[in-house]
């Protein structure tokens, strides 16, 4: 549902969303956030990997593969 | 500034900006390799001369940013801030930025250029950016940031001139890049926290310094800054960052969102992207290359032709490389033959030890043009993401998939890819488990003991399936121990796992020879040292004492024979027998009899220590029949069938039986029997892991040879 706030980890491969917030203090996070994934940032899940995890992402024309447990750091607003 | 001095330049970067590929650009040949203090960190220097002058170059670690929570960034960071033991401030940073992606890298450009430093960017890959009809105006550029801005492809040597002029023009006018407007409430901050620490008694600290210990979660400049000992940095830190929190800042977010704010502001029109979005060549292939099942199939593919090059391909040059050495050996022989004790320490010692060294060299070189084609290509992130779901759980990850991969064919090469892990902790671990892998010098081994002892007993089959087993006993505990370690003695939370998944580009010959070259000289000069001096350690204790009354003896016996080569190998029997060696072995075979080991097979494991695929000739010398045997040789099976227990409570029963030849596989199979392993690992991480991991390899081989031979006579009979 567009709106819905959930972690980043729970999109699906092909679904959108706009970063609203994070875990501050987690080192995944901060990482995120010198890479630019800011809160209003737009983020999409490009794929899920053959066996479930890492995801790979995309935000601000860049391709990261990221742990789901590193994504469930980050809150996005679903969007579509 | 005195014209005479050499310029330092620190090169900083994002990871995949091809900031190495500029370096060695800038610097050619005259690089330098070597070790930050007290960290396993290279560090690559090299001279660059432009515009008359002399440039230090210093190629930092990749970075996305200063906090500093990798090894890699924590260099990054101390040495721009001059807390490197022995290393200045650099004069001026070159910040390579991946054209395609400024916004993100200027990020980092921004985080040097707080720090006080004349900054230029080179924007480069600004070829790739060209063709993806992402525009950047470099002059426009240049003006809002206020530092030089040179355009570069990096692959091609383009704007090195320029770049160079730049970086001269920087360091005679320090050019300082536009600082961020910082809000009042981080003014008020970091003034707040200077004064605190001037009242601790603390060195004084620049604002940009300052900014860093407020901003990062635990900031390595407040370690460097002289907080005196005992007193807790916390309450001040928490009081400063009060500050931030009152005036709706959340501290540890709040670099990230100024920083990027004044960033959009000063690339706004200078930086275009195309209006439709194209498909790229790099979205096309990844549907294919990271598909859940085609991706995995390529992958399998790939995998298996780096195994197969270096187990199979290598082949002959090792194979050149042994004759080699042994037609060396026998060119120097002659001329020493009036001092037998020189003779055999030229022959066996140093010449032996030397080619110990260089037969690793075509394994490492082949191995290391995957390597470099893998990652030049981008295509080793996709078999990271592809297989970090199978190593992420035990603190390991994807990336760990190619070094064990490697190590079955030999360790040596496997330790040296984990260099391709970033993560600290899992590259670790890979080298921990590395050398649990079944190399190809325990294929002897495995050869000899199932052809002696399970095919005759228990025919083709049952061989087959042994010698399958044998291969996958050390990766099945390699798991368990690499999760044991993290869990007991590495004892650190999972790290977070973000790999950038780069575009595909096309792999340059020239910088895939230059990684090969690199490798195997770095290879040769650090491990190559140590390795002949092991095997000149275990040369002498094979070969002392040596009475000649051992000799007098033994011939005097054999003489009726009249056959000077059984009279021979009788003599280095009676020599070995008596070693300093044989002695240890006698004197250990006790820890060995509940996996079945009577004081040969002891001799024959301690003497494999230094390199496990002498076990074959030793067991040749030890059973009397020469050490010129090989793992097929029906002499060596009969001469072993033939043992008996001469004393004890087995006597007269033979001393090899299947349990005996399983126990003595498994433990060629777990233990780490290789001196130049042992000293690459050294290399890699330190001696006290390198020593860690023959001590644990050893324990578990133990374990498992008395587990086996105990289990064995129980089922077996």
């Amino acid at each position: 549902m567009s709106g819905e706030i959930c972690p980043l980890a729970d999109l699906r491969a092909g679904e959108r969303g706009r970063v609203e917030d994070g875990t501050a203090d987690h080192p995944a996070f901060q990482r995120l956030l010198a890479m630019g994934l800011l809160p209003g940032t737009e983020v999409s899940v490009v794929q899920v990997a053959p066996l479930g995890d890492p995801v790979e992402v995309e935000f601000r024309g860049m391709r990261l593969s990221l742990r789901k447990a590193d994504a469930a750091t980050v809150q996005v607003a679903r969007l579509d | 500034m005195d014209k005479s001095r050499s310029i330092r330049v620190a090169l900083v970067g994002n990871p995949n900006t091809g900031k190495t590929t500029l370096f060695n650009r800038l610097t050619g040949s005259r690089q330098k390799i070597g070790n930050y203090p007290g960290v396993t960190v290279d560090k690559k220097s090299g001279t660059w001369q432009s515009g008359g002058r002399t440039m230090t170059l210093v190629d930092l670690p990749g970075a996305y940013s200063l906090a500093a929570t990798s090894p890699d960034e924590r260099v990054a960071l101390d040495f721009l801030t001059g807390h490197l033991s022995g290393e200045e401030k650099p004069d001026a940073v070159i910040c390579v930025v991946d054209a395609s992606n400024v916004v993100r890298n200027l990020f980092l450009a921004s985080q040097v250029a707080d720090l006080g430093l004349p900054l230029v960017i080179a924007l480069n890959m600004s070829d790739a950016a060209d063709k993806a009809s992402i525009r950047v105006d470099a002059a426009l550029l240049a003006r809002r940031l206020g530092v030089p801005v040179v355009r570069t492809v990096a692959t091609r040597g383009e704007g090195i001139e320029a770049l160079g002029k730049a970086v001269l023009h920087a360091v005679e006018s320090r050019t300082l890049m536009a600082e961020v407007p910082w809000p009042e409430a981080v003014q008020r901050a970091v003034k707040y926290l200077a004064a605190g620490l001037e009242k601790e008694g603390a060195q004084s600290l620049a604002p940009g310094e300052l900014r860093r210990i407020l901003f990062d979660r635990h900031s390595a400049v407040l370690e460097r800054a002289g907080w005196p000992a005992g007193s807790d940095p916390e309450p001040l830190l928490a009081a400063s960052r009060d500050i931030l929190t009152a005036a709706g800042w959340q501290p540890l977010s709040a670099e990230a969102l100024l920083r990027y704010e004044q960033l959009g502001h000063l690339t706004a029109d200078a930086v275009s992207f195309p209006e439709k979005r194209v498909r790229t060549w790099t979205e096309r292939l990844d549907t294919v290359l990271t598909h859940r099942v085609w991706g995995l199939i390529v992958f399998a593919a790939m995998m298996f032709l780096v195994f197969q090059s270096i187990y199979a391909w290598s082949g002959p040059f090792m194979d050149a490389i042994d004759g080699a050495v042994v037609r060396m050996q026998e060119w120097v022989a002659p001329w020493l033959a009036a001092w037998p004790t020189l003779q055999s320490l030229v022959v066996d010692g140093i010449v032996g030890g030397a080619g110990g060294v260089f037969i690793f060299l075509p394994q490492i070189l082949v191995l290391f043009f995957f390597i470099a084609l893998l990652e030049d290509t981008g295509y080793m992130a996709r078999g990271a993401f592809l297989m970090d779901k199978m190593f992420g759980w035990c603190g390991l990850n994807g990336k760990s998939f190619v070094p064990m991969l490697s190590s079955y064919a030999c360790a040596i090469p496997g330790v040296l890819a984990t260099r391709t892990i970033e993560d600290p902790q899992a590259r670790l671990t890979t080298i921990l488990v590395s050398p649990l892998m079944s190399c190809s010098a325990r294929l002897p081994v495995y050869v000899l003991m199932i052809g002696a002892f399970i095919e005759p007993t228990y025919g083709a089959i049952a061989a087959g399936v042994v010698l399958f087993t044998m291969h996958f006993v050390g990766l099945v505990v390699a798991v368990p121990v690499a999760w044991a370690v993290n869990k007991f003695v590495l004892r650190t939370r999972p790290q977070p796992f973000l790999l950038e998944m780069p575009p595909y580009r096309l792999p340059r010959l020239r910088d895939i020879l230059w990684r090969m070259w690199e490798r195997a000289r770095e290879f040769l000069v650090r491990a190559g040292t140590v390795i002949v001096a092991m095997t000149i350690i275990i040369w002498a204790l094979v070969y002392f004492p040596r009475p000649d009354a051992v000799r007098e003896r033994v011939v005097e016996e054999l003489s009726v024979l009249n056959d000077p080569d059984a009279v021979d190998a009788a003599v280095s029997a009676a020599y070995i027998e008596q070693s300093y060696l044989a002695r240890a072995g006698r004197a250990l075979q006790p820890i060995f009899a509940p996996a079945g080991f009577d004081w040969k097979i002891t001799v024959g494991v301690l003497a494999s220590f230094p390199a496990r695929e002498v076990i074959v000739a030793t067991l040749g010398t030890i059973y009397g029949i020469g050490g010129e045997v090989d793992e097929s040789s029906g002499d060596l099976r009969s001469a072993l069938t033939r043992e008996f227990w001469t004393d004890g409570p087995r006597a007269g029963h033979p001393v090899f039986t299947v349990p005996v030849a399983l126990a003595i596989m498994v433990f060629f199979a777990l233990c780490l029997q290789c001196g130049a392993t042992v000293a690459v690992m050294a290399k890699e991480a330190n001696w006290g892991w390198a020593i860690f991991g023959f001590v644990y390899m050893t324990v578990l081989a133990w374990l498992g040879a008395v587990l086996t031979y105990q289990l064995g006579t129980r089922w077996l009979g």
